[in-house]
């Protein structure tokens, strides 16, 4: 299938390793992906702190421009970027004569945003749009035998209503059953659907790196070998500020923190050195071997 | 017509401080229809088979706030929980109903927890009452319904703690306000009629623990029984105290806000580089050096790892594409009056809410007055 991809600021910034490895995984998948060059950063919710209405028209901005392209829909691989658009898209279409005004500024670009847009998270469209008895009839490398903790975001599970999670889309539940899916045993621990920290890591740090340092703790704590998120900016102060988070709460943690692509990219047979991961500050040495192989499936003979 | 009773199970946590031991879970068998309430359910138990049961009520319909615990790992009221609904939301198909006393509040007895140590404290800390304008007129106060309509949302407040049971900013920093607190707090900082409104926002802004202590993380808004959103009052709040007053506080929430901004009107796409020391007050401001030479360990592992570039700190690959976003943050923050859609006063054009993140209707509108086309334009300094 073809999308409109939008892979938002930070996979091209501080954690260059997602987007290149959604650029590995996608054709495995058969996604092709219509990268989106020109749209800007959703606002992660400090812009609409700043001003609404400036959020709501970037937005908007980003939403038009996918909807240029012939995408069936339009994907993206942050779940900040889900959780501040589908705020911002939920005003838009809520209301026609905000979205016209809105759509005024637009036109001076030639761009208008027409009401309905489906946005997507990989994770949503893994699960809706590809299937997970399609994705497991691509798997080569089961990840066997490996232990992983998923950590969603908060963008992404709340509020339940606003992004669409109901019993016909258990949106909470996806991400244990793509690593289940995947081979993976899914491990329950106290940071599932928690908070990071990071958007007020240059407000409060200490509590910020309290936070990511307790779930890392609480994940190690129930034999993780690793976590899987579908959010960049979670990984950034779980995985870039581990360190320092393993210093506020005094405690070695050393628990590598997989990008969603990464863990999906290692089931379906692609290497730990083409989906980025040497360039993670706590190396994934629990999940991988060096010379290539997945721990789990290393374990697993007949895997 | 008779109703058929269902049997269910509940798992209740309990606690008697006065036994000596500690906390433990007993489950109990119940029949009752399923449209009754997790409350009905456990009034039944305390009044046939243990009287012992601890749990604080008494509206029994939402209104009072008393019974707020925890139902299946999420927050609300016993009263509004229907049986057979939390059965259905139990835990890998179990059909168990566990209920256990809200969070970040001391235990009591069973389930219930000192309100008063927490909430109530905190709801003191933000002066929950109007203080006057003067000269206080020798009537009534005459204010338009429109002025008004702003702070409906955090009047429906029922002080039921459930916000304040899930924070996960209060799980790291007990000392956080708290979300009922902080919306609370809106509610007068919106008010026309309240004299206080910077110094109000001074105060919270200030306060490590007060608005920019928010994590934004939504659990308050999931776990309001009532629509409250306090962490929408929050961004209004932190909104009115950054854009409107230029308040520069001490915790660098308005500096970090204002710094996002800029990235991204300069950059198109956030420059993570520029952002951490900008939130600062500069690479070489005082606030800003201790926290880039505590991070040097972590920058120069980054660095190493080839995570980051050191030509992709320094600049910015992709700043060239968006030389014309300049203009549109420019057009929309010159504006006079500041575009605010609230959707809780608004409600949604037509029957039909638009399509939630593409899987269809999801959302239930609860506007209860329209404002025009559904935009609540803030005059800005407007005083009535």
């Amino acid at each position: 299938m073809r999308v409109a991809y939008w892979p938002g600021c930070v996979s091209r910034g501080f954690t260059p390793e997602l987007h290149g490895s959604m650029a590995k995984v996608a054709p495995l998948l058969d996604i092709e992906l219509v990268e989106m060059d020109r749209a800007a950063c959703c606002g992660a919710g400090v812009i609409a702190e700043h001003n609404q209405e400036l959020a709501d028209t970037l937005n908007a901005r980003t939403f038009a421009l996918a909807q240029q392209t012939d995408g069936e829909l339009m994907m993206n691989i942050c779940s900040t970027c889900q959780g501040a658009q589908t705020e911002c898209q939920q005003r838009l279409d809520a209301n026609d004569a905000y979205r016209d005004h809105v759509n005024e500024t637009l036109a001076s670009e030639g761009l208008r945003y027409e009401r309905g847009l489906t946005n997507k998270n990989f994770l949503w469209l893994l699960v809706e749009e590809i299937g997970l008895a399609a994705l497991q009839a691509k798997v080569t490398r089961p990840l066997s035998n490996l232990r992983v903790g998923p950590f969603y975001g908060c963008y992404i599970v709340r509020p339940m209503d606003q992004l669409g999670i109901d019993d016909d889309h258990p949106r909470h539940r996806y991400l244990q059953w793509v690593i289940e899916a995947l081979g993976g045993t899914v491990v329950d621990y106290a940071g599932v659907y928690k908070c990071c920290g990071f958007p007020i890591i240059t407000m409060n740090r200490e509590a910020s790196l309290r936070q990511a340092g307790r779930h890392l703790g609480d994940a190690l704590d129930a034999d993780a070998d690793c976590l899987v998120t579908p959010c960049p900016l979670c990984h950034l102060n779980l995985d870039l500020q581990q360190p320092l988070a393993e210093k506020v709460i005094g405690r070695e943690l050393g628990m590598p923190v997989l990008h969603l692509p990464q863990l999906v990219g290692l089931a379906l047979g692609l290497e730990p050195r083409q989906l980025g991961m040497s360039k993670h500050v706590v190396r994934p040495a629990s999940v991988i071997d060096w010379s290539a192989a997945v721990v789990g499936a290393r374990a697993d003979a007949q895997a | 017509m008779t109703r058929s009773l269902s049997g269910y199970t509940l798992r209740l946590r309990r606690f008697d401080p006065e036994s000596g031991k500690g906390p433990y879970w007993q489950e109990f068998k119940v029949e009752l229809e399923g449209h009754r309430s997790v409350l009905d359910a456990i009034l039944k138990l305390r009044d046939e088979v243990d009287g012992s049961i601890g749990i604080r009520c008494s509206c029994r319909q939402a209104i009072c706030g008393s019974c707020g615990v925890r139902i299946n790992d999420k927050p609300g009221l016993a009263c509004h929980t229907h049986l057979e609904r939390a059965a259905q939301a139990a835990s890998e198909g179990s059909r168990v109903i566990q209920v256990e006393p809200m969070g970040n509040m001391p235990v009591i007895k069973d389930l219930i927890v000192d309100m008063d140590a927490v909430h109530w404290k905190k709801i003191r800390r933000v002066t929950p009452w109007l203080i006057n304008k003067q000269p206080v007129p020798e009537r009534e106060y005459i204010v338009s319904h429109e002025s008004m309509v702003d702070v409906t949302q955090s009047m429906g407040c029922i002080q039921c703690g459930a916000c304040v049971s899930d924070c996960l900013s209060m799980e790291v920093d007990p000392e956080f306000i708290g979300p009922a607190q902080l919306a609370k707090a809106y509610r007068f900082v919106g008010d026309p009629r309240d004299a206080r409104q910077y110094e109000r926002l001074k105060d919270l802004a200030e306060d490590p623990h007060g608005i920019y202590d928010c994590t934004h993380c939504w659990m308050c808004i999931d776990a309001c029984p009532k629509d409250v959103a306090p962490m929408s009052q929050i961004m209004r709040l932190r909104r009115l105290a950054g854009s409107e007053h230029q308040i520069e506080d001490r915790n660098n929430g308005h500096r970090h806000e204002h710094a996002f901004t800029e990235n991204i009107a300069r950059n198109g796409l956030l420059h993570e580089a520029d952002l951490l020391s900008d939130s600062y007050g500069g690479k070489l401001s005082p606030r800003a050096v201790p926290v880039l030479l505590g991070s040097l360990p972590v920058i120069l592992r980054a660095l190493m790892r080839r995570k980051i570039t050191l030509g992709h700190a320094l600049l910015h690959p992709y700043r060239r594409r968006y030389k014309d976003l300049r203009q549109l943050f420019e057009s929309i923050e010159r504006r006079e009056r500041r575009y605010e859609l609230n959707l809780y006063v608004s409600g949604y054009d037509g029957a039909e809410p638009a399509q939630a993140a593409g899987n269809g209707p999801a959302m239930v509108a609860t506007g209860t007055s329209g404002v025009g086309a559904g935009q609540a334009p803030r005059e800005e300094g407007e005083d009535i």
